[in-house]
C-alpha cells in the first residue's frame, strides 16, 4: 500500500482531488462573501478544475527542483533513481528515454479511447435514424473523438521527438530536462480534464468550438477549453525545448547538413508548435472568458463578431496539422534508406521542404474560411498560398521515389508501413487542391470528402510512420523484438481497411453527405456506404488490438535484441539495446554523412577512442 | 533507360485507368445550376491532376518494389545516389507552375460562379436553431419553403437568428455560412426543374442532423401561381395556423403536448395553470404570459429548466404568427 502511493502518477491524482475540491470550495465561498448565490456550477468547476491540474504537478513532484532552487537548495542532475525498473515510468523522471516513453504510452492510451469513440457513434451511423445514442451524446461523442486524437498525436510526436532527438544528436539529454518532465506531466491532467466533459454534460461544437454555439454549450465545453489549453503548454515547452537541444548539444562535427533527417523535421515542427499554439489557447481561453464573465469577444449583440474566432483558431490549427505530420514525414524520410540501402535522395532539398512546408503553412489559414463570411477578396491569395504548399510537399515525395529507385528493398513490418504511409499520404496530399481552389471548395466544405482528405493526411503522415517507427525502436526502447507476423497481420488489417474506409468517406462526401450529423436522410441512399465505412472502422480497432497483444507478447516472450538490428548507420544502433541510461558512454563525433548506404568504407559517426 | 520507358508507359496507362474509374463511379448528384455546371468543370481539371501524380508516384514506387526488391541469397547494398540537382529544380519548378495555372483557373472559376445578375430574385434567409426561413421582399411573402423560378439568378441575402449555420444544396454544390449580427451573400441561378433539399452544413447543436427545408425549383407560370397563392392565404384559421406553426419550427422537439418531460417544460395544461419560477415566486399563465415567452424567453424562467436555452422568436414570427400560436396553446389540455 506504502509502495503504491509512493508512485508519482499516484500523489498527483490524489493531489489533483484535493486540488479541485478546493478550487470549487474557494469560489462557492467568496460568491457567498459578496452576497451571490453561493453556488454556481461553471466558475467553481473551471476553478476548480485549473487548481486541480496545478496541485497534480506539484503532487507528481514535476515541479520539486524549481521549488528547491528558489529556497536556494542544491538538487542532483536526475531525480531521486530509487525507482528501479517499470516504476520510475510512474513518476516524474528527468531521463529523455523515460519520459519519451510516458509520452507514448499515454498517446497510446487517448488514442484508444478516441478511437473507441469513433467506433461508438460509426456503429450508430451504420443504420439510418438514431438506434442507441441521443443527438446529444452523439455530438460528444463525434467532438471529443476529435481533440482527444488531436491530443494523443501531440503526444505521440512529442513520444519521438523526445526519445529519438538526443540519440540521434549524441546528447546526454534534453537541453531543459525539468522543462521536459513539466511537459510531460502537465499533459495528464489536462487529458483528464478533457476527458471530464463527457460527465459534465457533454459539449455538442465539433473539436472546433466555433462561437456562437460553444458559448452557449453546457458545462463540458469549458472542460474542453480548459483542457486543450493546458496540453498546449505541453507543445510550447516541447517545442523550445527541441529547438534548444538540436541548437546547443549536438555531437563535434554534426554541422546542420549531417544531421540526421528526423532532426530537420522536429526542427520545423517545433519552430511550429512554439509561436502557433498560443493562438489556440488565446481563442479558446476568450470564449471561456466570455462564458464566465460575459466579455463578448465573439458576441454579435455586444459588438463582437463570431468570425474573429475562426481567424485566431486557424492561425494555430491550420500550422498545426504540418505539426501533426512533419515528424511522420521525417520518419519516412529517416527509416526508408535504411530499407532500401541506398543514400536518401536529396537530403538538402528534404531538410528544406520540411522548413519550406512550415513556413508556408503558416499563410494558409484562410482556406478553412472560404464559406465563412470573412471578407471576399482574401479568397484568391488565400487559394494561391495554399496551393502553393504542394511545392514543398512534392519535393518529398520525388525524393522518396528517387531513393527507391535502384535500391535492394526488403519488406520488414516498419518498411511495409513506410511504404502505406506514402501512399496513403499521397491520397491525402492529391485530395487537398480541390479544396484549395475556392469555387470547388464551396461544394466540398463540411462534407465527407474533407473527413476523407484529412483522415488520409493524418493516417499517411501520422498513423503508420507512427507504427513504422515503433517496430523500428521498439527493440531499442526495451531490449525485446517485437513479434514479425503479428506485425504483418497488423498491417494487412489496417491498410486495406483504412484505404476503404478513407475513400467511402470522400465519395459519400461528393455526393452530399454532410460532416457531423449523427442520422442521414434514407432518401441519399448512403446505408450500405455507411456499412461498409463501419465494418472497415471495426477492422482497424482490431488490428490495434492486435497490435497491443504483440506488445505485451513480445515483452514477455521476444527474443532480445542484440547488435545493430537493422543494419542502420545511425549512432544509436551502434550501442547495446536497451540504451543506457546515459546514453552514449563514448560521445562521438561525426566524420561523414549520414546515408551513404552502398559508399564501401564510409563512415557517419566515430566514437571516441575508436579509429 | 528500359526501366524509365516502361515506367512511363505504366503512367499514362494508370492515368487513364483512374480517371475513366473515378468517372464510371457517378462522384457528384445532379447538376441543377449554373454554378454548378463551373464548379464540376474545375473539378474535372483536379481529377485528372489526381490521376496523374497518383499514377506518377505510385506506379514508379511499385515497380521500383517489383524489380528492385533484394531476391533471395542476394547481398550488397543499392546504387549510391545522393541526388541530383537538376532533377530537384526539375521537380520543384513545374509543380510550382502547375499550381499557379491552378490558382490562375480556379480564380477565374471563382469569377464565374460569383458572377451578379443585377435582375436577380431577392431572398432574404434566416436560419436559427433548427429552421429555415425565407422571406420574399419584393412578394411580401414568409415562407419556410424556398421556390424559386428556373433559370433566373436567385441573391440569397443570408443571416442567422442565433449560432452559425450554412446554406448547401448539393445539386447547386456552392455553400455559404449564415452568421449572426451579419449579412452574407450567396448567388445561385438553377438551371432544373425539380426539387431538392437546403441543409444545413456548419454543425450548430443538438439537432443540427436534421435541419433541413425543401427548394422548389419550378416553371416561372408555376412561380408567379404560388406567390399568388401565398399571398391569398392570409385568412386562415388562427388555430389550424397555430398548430401549423408550432409543427414548422419544431417547437414539440422541446416542449411535449403529452405532458412528457423533454428539454423545456410541457404545454399540457399549461394555459390558465400557476408556473412555479426559478426565482421562487409564481405566475399564471395567461395569454400575456404564452405571448412572452414566446418572443422574450428569458424573461420567465420555469423552475427546474435554465436560462438560455430557448431563442428568442422575436424577429422570426409576425404578430398575426405569435397570436396564432398562443391561441393553439390555449386549447391544450
Amino acid at each position: 500500500m506504502k509502495k503504491f502511493f509512493a508512485l508519482g502518477l499516484v500523489r498527483g491524482l490524489s493531489w489533483e482531488i484535493i486540488g479541485t475540491a478546493l478550487g470549487i470550495g474557494f469560489v462557492t465561498l467568496v460568491r457567498l462573501l459578496i452576497g451571490l448565490p453561493a453556488w454556481k456550477a461553471e466558475p467553481a468547476v473551471v476553478f476548480g478544475a485549473l487548481l486541480g491540474a496545478l496541485f497534480f504537478l506539484v503532487g507528481v513532484g514535476a515541479v520539486d527542483d524549481w521549488f528547491k532552487w528558489a529556497v536556494g537548495r542544491e538538487t542532483g542532475e536526475h531525480f531521486d533513481d530509487s525507482h528501479p525498473g517499470w516504476r520510475r515510468y510512474f513518476g516524474a523522471s528527468l531521463d529523455h528515454k523515460v519520459i519519451g516513453i510516458q509520452y507514448l504510452v499515454l498517446s497510446l492510451i487517448l488514442m484508444s479511447v478516441g478511437g473507441l469513440f469513433a467506433l461508438i457513434f460509426r456503429t450508430e451511423l451504420a443504420e439510418v435514424q438514431m438506434q442507441f445514442l441521443t443527438l446529444n451524446q452523439y455530438n460528444t461523442l463525434m467532438s471529443l473523438h476529435g481533440m482527444v486524437m488531436i491530443v494523443s498525436i501531440l503526444l505521440g510526436i512529442a513520444a519521438y521527438m523526445n526519445y529519438l532527438v538526443p540519440l540521434l544528436i549524441g546528447a546526454r539529454d534534453m537541453a531543459f530536462p525539468r522543462l521536459n518532465a513539466f511537459s510531460f506531466w502537465i499533459a495528464v491532467p489536462a487529458g483528464l480534464i478533457l476527458l471530464s466533459s463527457l460527465f459534465l454534460g457533454g459539449f455538442d461544437t465539433g473539436w472546433t468550438g466555433y462561437p456562437p454555439l460553444s458559448a452557449r454549450a453546457p458545462l463540458g465545453m469549458q472542460m474542453f477549453f480548459l483542457g486543450v489549453s493546458l496540453a498546449g503548454f505541453s507543445s510550447i515547452f516541447g517545442g523550445l525545448n527541441i529547438l534548444a537541444t538540436v541548437i546547443r548539444l549536438r555531437a563535434p562535427g554534426m554541422t546542420p547538413f549531417k544531421m540526421p533527417i528526423f532532426v530537420w523535421a522536429a526542427l520545423a515542427t517545433s519552430l511550429i508548435s512554439l509561436t502557433a499554439t498560443q493562438l489556440i489557447g488565446l481563442s479558446f481561453q476568450m470564449v471561456m472568458l466570455q462564458r464566465l464573465f460575459g466579455m463578448g469577444f465573439f458576441d454579435p449583440a455586444k459588438g463582437g463578431n463570431p468570425v474573429l474566432f475562426q481567424h485566431l483558431f486557424w492561425f494555430y490549427s491550420h500550422p498545426a496539422v504540418y505539426v501533426f505530420v512533419l515528424p511522420g514525414l521525417g520518419l519516412i524520410s529517416e527509416l526508408l534508406p535504411v530499407f532500401v540501402r541506398k543514400p536518401l535522395f536529396g537530403y538538402r532539398w528534404v531538410a528544406m521542404s520540411s522548413l519550406g512546408i512550415a513556413l508556408v503553412g503558416f499563410l494558409v489559414w484562410g482556406h478553412h474560411m472560404f464559406t465563412s463570411g470573412m471578407a471576399e477578396y482574401l479568397r484568391v491569395p488565400f487559394m494561391y498560398s495554399t496551393l502553393l504548399v504542394a511545392v514543398p510537399t512534392g519535393v518529398k515525395f520525388f525524393s522518396w521515389v528517387g531513393t527507391v529507385w535502384r535500391g535492394k528493398i526488403t519488406f520488414e513490418t516498419p518498411m511495409l508501413f513506410l511504404l502505406a504511409s506514402i501512399v496513403v499520404f499521397l491520397l491525402g496530399g492529391l485530395t487537398g487542391p480541390p479544396n484549395a481552389t475556392v469555387s470547388t471548395d464551396l461544394h466540398l466544405h463540411d462534407t465527407y470528402y474533407i473527413v476523407g482528405h484529412f483522415h488520409d493526411t493524418m493516417f499517411g503522415g501520422y498513423i503508420f510512420p507512427f507504427f513504422a517507427a515503433l517496430y523500428f525502436w521498439f527493440p531499442k526502447m526495451t531490449g525485446k523484438r517485437l513479434n514479425e507476423r503479428l506485425g504483418q497481420l497488423q498491417f494487412w488489417l489496417i491498410t486495406p481497411s483504412f484505404v476503404v474506409l478513407s475513400l467511402w468517406m470522400m465519395r459519400v462526401g461528393l455526393l452530399g453527405m454532410r460532416r457531423r450529423i449523427a442520422d442521414y436522410d434514407a432518401a441519399l441512399g448512403f446505408e450500405a456506404s455507411h456499412l461498409v465505412m463501419t465494418v472497415a472502422g471495426f477492422l482497424i480497432g482490431l488490428s490495434l488490438i492486435v497490435f497491443f497483444i504483440n506488445v505485451w507478447y513480445s515483452l514477455k516472450k521476444g527474443p532480445p535484441a542484440i547488435g545493430n538490428l537493422w543494419n542502420s548507420r545511425s549512432p544509436e544502433w551502434q550501442v547495446a539495446s536497451p540504451m543506457p541510461v546515459h546514453n552514449y558512454d563514448q560521445p562521438f563525433e561525426v566524420v561523414g554523412e549520414p546515408y551513404d548506404y552502398g559508399l564501401p568504407g564510409s563512415q557517419y559517426i566515430r566514437f571516441k577512442g575508436e579509429k | 533507360m528500359k526501366h524509365l520507358i516502361t515506367v512511363a508507359i505504366l503512367v499514362v496507362l494508370g492515368t487513364l485507368g483512374v480517371h475513366a474509374g473515378l468517372g464510371t463511379l457517378g462522384l457528384l448528384p445532379e447538376q441543377a445550376s449554373l454554378q454548378a455546371i463551373a464548379v464540376d468543370k474545375l473539378l474535372d481539371v483536379h481529377l485528372w491532376l489526381i490521376s496523374f501524380l497518383f499514377s506518377l508516384i505510385v506506379m514508379t514506387l511499385a515497380y521500383s518494389l517489383a524489380v528492385f526488391r533484394r531476391r533471395k541469397g542476394e547481398t550488397g547494398e543499392g546504387a549510391h545516389m545522393e541526388g541530383n540537382t537538376t532533377l530537384e529544380i526539375f521537380w520543384t519548378m513545374i509543380p510550382l507552375l502547375a499550381v499557379v495555372f491552378l490558382a490562375f483557373i480556379g480564380a477565374a472559376s471563382l469569377g464565374e460562379i460569383r458572377r451578379i445578375d443585377p435582375s436577380a430574385l431577392q431572398v432574404n434567409v434566416l436560419a436559427g436553431q433548427w429552421y429555415w426561413q425565407y422571406q420574399y421582399p419584393e412578394y411580401g411573402i414568409v415562407s419556410t419553403e424556398l421556390y424559386l423560378p428556373v433559370d433566373r439568378q436567385v441573391n440569397l441575402q443570408m443571416t442567422s437568428n442565433d449560432v452559425i449555420h450554412s446554406f448547401w444544396v448539393p445539386e447547386f454544390r456552392v455553400k455559404q455560412d449564415l452568421v449572426p449580427g451579419q449579412t452574407t451573400e450567396l448567388r445561385v441561378t438553377p438551371n432544373m426543374v425539380g426539387e431538392f433539399r437546403v441543409l444545413c452544413a456548419e454543425l450548430c447543436g443538438t439537432s443540427h442532423a436534421y435541419m433541413e427545408s425543401a427548394v422548389f425549383v419550378v416553371t416561372e407560370e408555376d412561380f408567379a401561381a404560388w406567390v399568388e397563392s401565398q399571398q391569398s392565404t392570409a385568412e386562415v384559421d388562427p388555430l389550424l395556423l397555430g398548430q401549423q406553426l408550432v409543427q414548422r419550427y419544431g417547437c414539440t422537439a422541446c416542449h411535449s403536448i403529452d405532458g412528457s418531460q423533454r428539454t423545456g417544460p410541457t404545454w399540457a395544461g399549461v394555459f390558465e395553470s400557476v408556473i412555479p419560477l426559478a426565482d421562487g415566486t409564481t405566475i399564471i399563465a395567461d395569454r400575456e404570459y404564452l405571448i412572452q415567452s414566446i418572443i422574450n424567453p428569458n424573461l420567465h424562467i420555469v423552475e427546474g429548466y435554465n436560462p438560455n436555452v430557448m431563442p428568442s422568436f422575436a424577429s422570426v414570427l409576425d404578430q398575426t404568427q405569435v397570436e396564432a400560436i398562443a391561441s393553439y396553446l390555449e386549447t391544450l389540455k
